[in-house]
């Protein structure tokens, strides 16, 4: 009964889908033939309107999910330096034609426009062939209807690697943009400090040298105090670094920098790490001043008293879950420091969650995708010594029981061929041949299993904690 | 007392200090510049003390740290001084833990004033400790919370400091301009506070600092 009423919305669509053809005609004559530009978008919006009724109508009855295939809408201008909005070669002081400019592209340069017209213009008559069907084998006709909309309705392959390219440029741009602050940040750290230090330094080595002669003591105060100021030097020149790159991160990898971090901190700070394999250095680094930051964000806005870090990987995914016990009512839409680790984090495709309830406590769980390296020839060292001969024993072998004394003694008693060559089956007495050759195939294939379910098993058996060095047992 | 291995791989930094070292009258056994040289070094020649820099070929990472620790299992109590470009406590702390002193751990800087930094090797070699007085205030800052310490007086405070970083009773007096009696004073003050129990032994009552401080 339901089918027969999606049949009857279909139906009822159909005037729809003409007053929207009669109406897009007019709108494509006054455009084209009069110019009046304006009338196209509002008619484009409605056409889109219909195709989307006619893909929620199609995936309620006949299941076939239609992605919507539109290019992402333009966003709103941005003024530039002077005020003026530029569009093309063209400035404005209003942003009023740019965004107008911008709309026009979006809606006819996108070609799902233009194939929604197409559909349009089609689906009556495909519609009207397609009644006695509907009506007879209501299920069939739905389905095949469906399969119509999906034709020209669903997105297409470029049109799906045309958002894609989209949001990689977005990254890309968060990923430079995010690059080119942090240049700009050492570049004045190195500049308004360690530079202008050193400058000092050099007078001070210089008036010294100047009063060498004249006034011993004076001199060798100076160099004193040239001393001291190259230890400043190095102090700051430390703190830049740490900046850039994290000295333990660089000797360690990312659990222990984040331990060091943990003990540098005033909370009381758990740390949990269990990473088979060192990730890449530039994914190490986004997790570390994520973790950094948040850290930070606990111990300043946050009150809490103490904080939970777990780092794990997930298949190839990192992921990393931060808990404090402050008053939580974290946002990354009002904090510069959270959306500033999302767009760290963008760079790798990485997503962050926020749970932050008015009281707390606030988790923010990180997950980096399919950054981990995925090591399979690497984890084969790591069984044991019999085992590994085991395997290495049973790869080397299998072939033999498998083909040649099973599946190719089979072929040639099949085909009774004469020669017996080295088979053993063809050797034994009749009633034996055939149980030896079913006996001859199932050792081999079950020899090939275990050579892979051994290291496999291997594998996925509980690892052991990873042996840290030194007194570890803070908490 | 004055056999000593120098480890750094920079031939500037490792002909300076080899020089330094001789200028005091050491003996320098050995200057050897990788992780796995060190190692052979620490084990064969078993110095009277060693000037290791943490960053070592072949890795480039934490490779003279590591043979340090190593070492030290074979030849427990080695006397170690670890130079740094940068302090850590998480290392320093890897360094302390098995708690049978004669280790130093201090930031290259330190080398600048010589007459401390060749104090801070000898107080190694004698079986004390030598902390660099940032992994001090870094620790002291990561305790911030901590009840006992707030209660301490700023003197008290400026004498826990110095100890920590491992001076003697009759260092600590020179340094702050406190007579020897005051500063016994102020350590015993320290100990009350802390729940610590006293002890004669300035080695002994470095280490029990230092694992106060790091117990957290």
């Amino acid at each position: 009964m339901r089918k027969f009423g999606h049949v009857l919305w279909l139906l009822v669509l159909v005037i729809v889908e003409l007053l929207t053809l009669a109406s897009t005609l007019l709108a494509v004559i006054l455009t084209f033939g009069l110019g009046m530009v304006f009338v196209l978008p509002p008619q484009v919006r409605m056409i889109r309107w219909v195709a989307e009724v006619t893909r929620d109508l199609v995936r309620a009855s006949a299941g076939i999910v239609i992605e919507p295939p539109y290019l992402p809408k333009p966003p709103p201008p941005q003024p530039q330096a002077d005020g003026l909005y530029r569009s093309h070669r063209t400035l404005y002081k209003s942003p009023r034609m740019p965004a107008w400019n911008n709309l026009w592209n979006w809606l006819i340069t996108d070609p799902a426009t233009w194939r929604d017209g197409l559909w349009l213009l089609l689906d009556p008559f495909i519609k009207l062939m397609l009644l006695p069907l509907l009506i007879l084998l209501p299920g069939r006709g739905l389905r095949l209807y469906g399969l119509w909309c999906e034709l020209l309705l669903a997105a297409t392959a470029s049109s799906r690697l045309a958002g894609q390219v989209n949001r990689l440029n977005r990254v890309r741009n968060l990923a430079v943009d995010t690059q080119a602050a942090e240049m700009r940040r050492i570049e004045r750290d190195l500049h308004d400090g360690t530079q202008a230090r050193l400058v000092a330094l050099g007078m001070t080595i210089g008036a010294a040298e100047q009063l060498m002669e004249s006034d011993p003591n004076a001199a060798r105060a100076l160099m004193a105090k040239a001393r001291e100021a190259s230890a400043e030097t190095l102090t700051e020149l430390r703190r830049v670094i740490r900046g850039i790159h994290p000295p333990v991160l660089a000797e360690r990898g990312l659990g222990d920098a984040v331990r060091a971090l943990a003990i540098d901190s005033p909370l009381r700070v758990s740390v949990e790490v269990d990473l088979p394999h060192r990730p890449e250095s530039p994914v190490e680094a986004a997790a570390y001043f994520a973790v950094s930051e948040l850290l930070a964000n606990a111990a300043r806005h946050g009150g809490a008293e103490s904080v939970e870090i777990d780092i794990s990987g997930n298949g190839q995914n990192l992921r990393i879950t931060v808990t404090d016990d402050g008053w939580g009512g974290a946002d990354p839409a009002k904090g510069s420091g959270l959306s500033g680790i999302e767009r760290r984090l963008a760079a790798f495709d990485g997503v962050m969650a926020v749970h932050s309830p008015p009281g707390g406590p606030t988790t923010v769980t990180m997950e980096l995708p399919k950054v981990l390296p995925q090591h399979w020839a690497g984890d084969l060292p790591k069984l044991p010594r019999w085992k590994m001969i085991t395997v290495l024993f049973l790869w080397s072998t299998a072939w033999c029981p498998l083909f040649p004394q099973g599946i190719v003694a089979g072929v040639f008693k099949l085909i009774d061929f004469e020669e017996k060559s080295w088979f053993l089956a063809l050797y034994l007495p009749e009633p034996w041949q055939w149980p030896t050759i079913a006996f001859m195939i199932l050792l081999g294939t079950a020899m090939f299993v275990a050579a892979v379910a051994i290291p496999a098993h291997h594998k996925e058996a509980p690892r052991a904690p990873r042996p840290l060095a030194g007194n570890m047992g803070f908490c | 007392m004055n056999r000593v291995l120098v480890a750094e791989d920079l031939y500037l930094l490792r002909d300076g200090l080899v020089r330094l070292l001789q200028a005091y009258g050491f003996d320098v056994v050995a200057a050897v510049e990788s992780g796995p040289e060190l190692l052979k070094g620490l084990v064969e020649l078993r110095p009277d003390v060693s000037v290791v820099d943490v960053r070592l070929p072949p890795t480039f990472t934490d490779e003279g740290l590591q043979a340090a620790l190593q070492a030290r299992t074979k030849v427990p109590g080695l006397p170690i001084l670890v130079l740094s470009q940068h302090v850590e406590q998480l290392y320093a702390r890897e360094l302390l833990a098995d708690g049978s002193g004669g280790i130093g751990y201090l930031l290259k800087d330190r080398v600048f004033n010589a007459e401390q930094f060749i104090d801070a090797v000898r107080r190694v070699a004698a079986g004390g400790t030598a902390m660099d007085p940032e992994v001090i205030s870094k620790l002291l800052a990561s305790n911030a919370k901590n009840e006992p310490l707030a209660a301490l007086t700023p003197r008290e405070r400026e004498v826990l400091e110095q100890m920590a970083e491992g001076r003697s009773n009759a260092a600590i007096s020179q340094r702050l301009y406190l007579s020897e009696s005051a500063v016994a004073k102020h350590t015993a003050g320290i100990f009350g506070k802390l729940g610590l129990a006293p002890s004669d032994d300035d080695n002994r009552r470095v280490l029990a600092v230092l694992a106060y401080l790091n117990s957290r």
